[in-house]
């Protein structure tokens, strides 16, 4: 069973279309890359899986269980938005840290705020902050930023920042892994560290759904790949097949021009 | 006339500044702040009611509103008056109501929506959201607007004795009738002192919240 099916997905915003009957599916330990041009709809795709934004048509189901379906209003209850988005990870463009806390606490603030939700939080109180204080550590190693751990993000390269902000996303041990255009705030010579972390998360069968416009980043490091444009899906294949020799003339054109550049 | 007797007097007079600028400060900082709220409502009509308030508040003379709270219940109603004190500090309590509301909604406007995106996808409650992530960061961004707007109303209060509250300029300005001048000066003094101590708290807290940038 994929552990991510949309379908049918549909969103306009006023007259404007921007996703129009998006389908896909993500298997567990799958990478997907969507591709397109700038104001395709793939930031849109991404803000509906994270519930930020509310898609006006289809469903998406994470592991077989409906998580959103917009013929049933019983999906979007608000309490129920907080618990379901957290099957899913988001890094975002501009990294959104919390500029008030250091990089270790941008880590483990929401996990702490979560486990105050555990029935046995009261009793095991120390061990569990112990225990989401070493996550913590231990993501922050992971992504090569042990030594920066009391840093503030104003006190972070872009590169350093995105990457805390991976590391905050996997600390909620989220199902699906989302990125959305990564490394287009970044410097060009910083872009190859945040790429590194996420080639490493591939590597490690982390499920992820990343949209990106580094062209030769998504052909390695994606299983499958979703062309986007105009808001609705063109052309979706394995990586490979998609880029070596698309079936449709928009996706060859779109992949010429991004290769010229 | 006995240096003790004038002392007294100014200091009585300064009692009195202190009252006007305590109370309107701790009115009008949470009055502001349901007003920004008012400001920032997506319920258009509110909306649209609150800019007009504050519109007519910051574009007309603060001496003007403290004249007609004053005298206004009398003239157009035959109503019986607020005391004089009373009278200042509803005026006062209005006005800075008013302009508190705009420094609390741009510092409350100016988080990027991304803090809030990312408190969500995080799982966080709005109540989290709110206390954890974006309270400190507006605080940041609001402490030198209001240090300038409190500094301001500290000397606002002279206005008081437009409608004859004897604060402290209006009792210095009395022993003129005495061929004194100095209690004026002396005044001024106490408005200086006060300002500077302002200046020095506002200027710790700033200190205080410089670890981080927003």
């Amino acid at each position: 069973m994929s552990i991510l099916e949309v379908s049918n997905l549909s969103k306009n915003f006023g007259v404007s279309e921007v996703l129009k009957d998006v389908g896909f599916s993500v298997e567990r330990g799958e990478a997907l890359a969507i591709i397109g041009a700038s104001g395709s709809g793939k930031t849109t795709l991404l803000r509906c899986l994270n519930f930020l934004e509310i898609p006006d048509g289809g469903s998406i189901r994470v592991g077989g269980e409906i998580i959103f379906d917009a013929n049933d209003p019983e999906t979007l209850r608000e309490s129920e938005i907080r618990r379901k988005r957290l099957h899913f990870g988001l890094v975002f463009q501009s990294f959104n840290l919390f500029p008030q806390y250091t990089a270790i606490r941008n880590i483990s603030l929401p996990c702490e705020l979560l486990a105050k939700e555990r029935p046995d939080y009261k009793e095991r109180r120390r061990e569990i902050l112990a225990d989401t204080e070493k996550t913590a550590r231990a993501l922050l190693e992971r992504v090569g930023l042990s030594d920066k751990a009391g840093f503030y993000p104003h006190q972070l390269s872009g590169g350093q920042q995105q990457r805390v902000a991976i590391a905050r996303a996997l600390a909620l041990d989220p199902d699906i892994l989302c990125f959305d255009e990564p490394t287009s705030a970044l410097d060009p010579e910083l872009t190859g560290e945040v790429l590194k972390v996420i080639r490493g998360l591939a590597d490690k069968n982390t499920t992820m759904v990343i949209v990106t416009h580094e062209m030769q980043f998504a052909r390695e490091v994606s299983d499958m790949t979703l062309f986007i444009d105009g808001g609705a899906v063109i052309e979706y294949g394995p990586s490979e097949e998609l880029f070596s020799s698309p079936r449709e003339e928009r996706t060859r054109r779109f992949l010429e021009r991004y290769s010229n550049e | 006339m006995p240096l003790s007797v004038i002392m007294l007097t100014l200091l009585k007079g300064f009692g009195t500044t202190c009252l006007i600028f305590a109370v309107t400060l701790v009115c009008a900082a949470p009055l502001g702040l349901i007003v920004s709220f008012g400001s920032m409502s997506r319920f258009r009509p509110l909306r649209w009611l609150t800019k007009t308030f504050v519109w007519i508040i910051r574009g007309t003379p603060l001496m003007l509103q403290v004249i007609i709270v004053y005298y206004g219940p009398g003239l157009l109603w035959s109503y019986t008056a607020f005391p004089r004190v009373s009278a200042v500090l509803i005026a006062f309590i209005i006005n800075y109501a008013a302009y508190f509301s705009e420094i609390y909604r741009s510092g409350i406007e100016g988080v990027p929506r991304g803090q809030y995106e990312a408190g969500q996808v995080l799982g966080m409650t709005k109540a989290q959201i709110f206390f954890k992530v974006i309270l400190l960061q507006v605080i940041k961004r609001i402490v030198p607007p209001m240090s300038n707007e409190i500094i301001t109303l500290v000397k606002d209060t002279s206005l008081a004795r437009v409608v004859a509250v004897r604060e402290i300029i209006m009792e210095a300005y009395s022993f003129t009738a005495k061929g004194l001048i100095w209690p004026l000066f002396y005044s001024g003094a106490f408005f200086l002192v006060f300002c500077g101590v302002l200046t020095l708290l506002f200027g710790y807290i700033e200190r205080r919240l410089s670890y981080f940038k927003v």
